[in-house]
């Protein structure tokens, strides 16, 4: 995973709550065995929609998105991540993650930011004054600054530190490999094992 | 492997007062964190299907590392596969490479899978109850969402990403950072006609979609208590659309009566020992839940949703609510919208909405419980004229039962479909999908837009719900039926 510090860019609004994964990624986009080229699959009903954010000439190639509480319930798909990233779109904000995907973002480098309700509505206002103002979002010194507005950004600090090293969680955890083993030499034999079948 | 003793029973005296949930956590450290760090959680079960592993497999093979532990990894195909003419190869191309890419990587890497024919293929959520690998202080991962469904057995279980799948393949670990106890009291007596889905829509319209987030959910009290394993699972399934990551209700006696002689479930010595600990598990009396949440079952009515989020929901005695009336604006925004992709007006009584399709179906609603709740009440019936109604069994093994209890004749006597097992319309990944504009009666867990399939527009509702539905026409409950005698009712617990 490469390190991410700083993210500068266009910033959208998406001022709306509850925007499930199926809304990020609808479902049939989820059979591709492939872990790229999911942009076109990004809120793809309502990319039909001539006025959709994104399809705004103002907000192309947008890098930040300013959403709703409860951004990212629902389905565990990793493909949300895998679509925002694709399309270019590199940290969200929103005052309320749904729990797997704020976990997937932070291990696909995407930066999933939270921030108060208050903020985000502030963000909006100043977005919607000045279409395709930009936004950066900065890891190290957790804030967000839009305009002359700059507001403080919640990330927690285990996910900071492998975002801003960029380290791979799963060479981090086989460090703590005779752990591991350790913990299954005392494994109880009640526990299930799913071989040999019966 | 050895028989230790159980680390939870051995510190029972001296530890301070723990949760059901802490207690599972606690015996699944590997490498405590520090500093606010993760934990090393080590995983007993990994449950694989063909949607969420593919890249997971992949990035073993890029980085050369095996499964580490195949003998707690089990692989099904569920959500692309038909529920027609499953003997004929997958028409839709990119649903047949993903379930063949599932073969090869199963294969290639010696994970036990069931395939599309195979007596245990299904679910993933039904199959692993019904295998006896689901059992009571365990940790259960899978790359889906409602994987919550197996904390009705009192394990620690929960959905995750495809990055966390490839993590589990390789380490049978997860980095995972403590969560907060939520309790959901559930006292009283539930009505004949109510059900748990009704317990579990009545409670996500209490807390919200979000209001579960950071929680592991722990269900109690006496109304939970007297459910079935099934209706358990159904509870435990939608904790995920409260916003919580997992639920669990702890075990006891109906847990063990149905886990006892299930082909994984342990035996001998090893049954007695896993009992004398799964008897440790019960949250300690005078353990503290960092937040608390109460329900009546004695008042609950049939529950169904008029929105596009599963909070999105009323008794169906009620009218569809007025945006005007929620006072939080986010809230009102989202039920203004709402009502727009649903097509109804504010007002309208939840009754007079007419469906086009009923979907008996679901890792919610898919058991062998739940199709004898929807049969008892359309046994004899003819389905409303015009309505597409559709049965799909959770597992191949539980439509076996079914038919081998004539449920099968009863369901197409009604005029309704008896399908092969799989998601089907709970995602319409397959071909079995809403038209757009299409309204359904649905036992599945998300009414989100789009969902069963483009435009669709889904109302969650229980079994016997959508059992009544389907001969009415218009959303409706037993207890709208003529000849509905609470007494065939009571005797339907789903
Ligand atoms: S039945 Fe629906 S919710 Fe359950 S695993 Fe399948 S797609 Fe997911």
């Amino acid at each position: 995973m490469d390190a991410v510090s700083v993210v500068t860019g266009i910033a959208a609004p998406l001022p709306f709550s509850n925007v499930d994964t199926d809304q990020i990624i609808p479902a049939v986009f989820l059979k591709r065995v492939t872990k790229t080229g999911f942009e076109d699959a990004l809120f793809h009903e309502w990319r039909k929609d001539p006025d959709f954010v994104l399809n705004r000439p103002a907000f192309a190639g947008a890098r930040v998105l300013v959403a709703g509480p409860d951004f990212g319930t629902g389905s565990s798909r990793e493909h949300a991540v895998w679509a925002l990233r694709d399309f270019g779109i590199q940290a969200v904000l929103s005052p309320r993650f749904g729990d797997i995907f704020r976990g997937n973002s932070g291990k696909q480098g995407l930066l999933a930011a939270e921030i108060t309700e208050k903020d985000a509505e502030t963000f909006w206002a100043l977005i919607e004054e000045n279409p395709g103002i930009e936004a950066t979002v900065d890891l190290v010194t957790r804030t967000a600054t839009i305009g002359a507005h700059t507001v403080e950004i919640v990330v927690d600090d285990y996910t900071r530190w492998r975002l801003l090293e960029g380290l791979d969680d799963i060479s981090l955890t086989l460090r703590d490999e005779a752990q591991i083993t350790q913990f299954e030499h005392n494994r109880q034999s009640w526990r299930p094992t799913t071989l040999p079948a019966r | 492997m050895t028989h230790t003793p159980a680390p939870a029973a051995a510190r029972a005296s001296t530890a301070r007062p723990r949760t059901l949930a802490e207690k599972v956590w606690d015996d699944h450290v590997v490498v405590e964190g520090d500093a606010g760090n993760p934990d090393l959680i080590y995983i007993d079960l990994h449950l694989v299907h063909e949607v969420t592993s593919p890249q997971a497999f992949d990035g073993l093979r890029l980085a050369g590392r095996p499964v580490r532990r195949t003998d707690l990894t089990i692989a099904t195909e569920d959500h692309n596969t038909p529920t027609l003419a499953i003997d004929r190869p997958i028409a839709d191309l990119t649903s047949r490479t993903q379930i063949e890419t599932l073969r090869r990587n199963c294969e290639e890497f010696g994970v036990r899978l069931h395939s599309l024919g195979d007596v245990d293929q299904g679910i993933v959520h039904v199959v692993g109850p019904q295998l006896g690998l689901t059992m009571p202080g365990i940790t259960v991962v899978c790359g889906d969402s409602h994987t919550s469904t197996h904390g009705a057995f009192g394990a620690m279980a929960f959905g995750i990403g495809t990055s966390e799948v490839e993590h589990v393949l390789a380490t049978q670990t997860l980095p995972l950072t403590k969560f907060k106890t939520m309790a959901i009291t559930v006292e009283g007596t539930l009505r004949p006609g109510v059900t748990a889905k009704d317990i579990i829509l009545a409670v996500i319209a209490k807390i919200g979609t979000g209001g579960g987030q950071g929680y592991v959910l722990e269900y109690r009290g006496s109304a939970i208590r007297s459910l079935s394993m099934e209706g358990r699972m159904t509870i435990c399934n939608m904790s995920i659309e409260a916003g919580a990551r997992a639920g669990l209700v702890a075990p006891d006696e109906t847990t063990y009566a149905y886990l006892e002689g299930r082909p994984h479930a342990p035996t001998g010595d090893d049954w007695t020992a896993a009992v004398e600990y799964w008897n440790t598990l019960a949250t300690d009396d005078d353990a503290v839940f960092d937040a608390e949440v109460f329900l009546d079952a004695d008042e609950l009515e049939p529950f169904v949703t008029w929105g596009t989020n599963p909070g999105q929901g009323v008794s169906l005695s009620e009218v569809v609510p007025d945006p005007a009336s929620f006072a939080d604006h986010n809230e009102r925004a989202a039920a203004q919208r709402a009502l727009e992709y649903m097509d109804i007006a504010a007002g309208t009584p939840m009754k007079d909405i007419a469906v086009d399709a009923v979907f008996m179906g679901s890792c919610t609603n898919s058991r062998i419980e739940d199709l004898r709740a929807f049969a008892s009440i359309i046994k004899g019936k003819q389905k409303a004229p015009g309505v597409r109604v559709m049965v799909v069994p959770g597992s191949a093994r539980v439509r076996l039962e079914a038919e081998a209890e004539g449920i099968d004749k009863v369901v197409t006597e009604f005029g309704a479909e008896w399908r092969f097992a799989g998601c089907s319309m709970c995602l319409g990944m397959n071909p079995d999908q809403l038209a757009p504009g299409e309204r359904c009666a649905s036992t599945s867990n998300r009414n989100f837009e789009g969902r069963q399939g483009k435009g669709g527009r889904t109302h969650l509702v229980s079994p016997l719900v959508a059992a009544a539905t389907a001969i009415r026409g218009t959303l409706s409950s037993p207890w709208d039926l003529e000849h509905a005698s609470s007494s065939t009712l009571s005797e339907v617990t789903a």
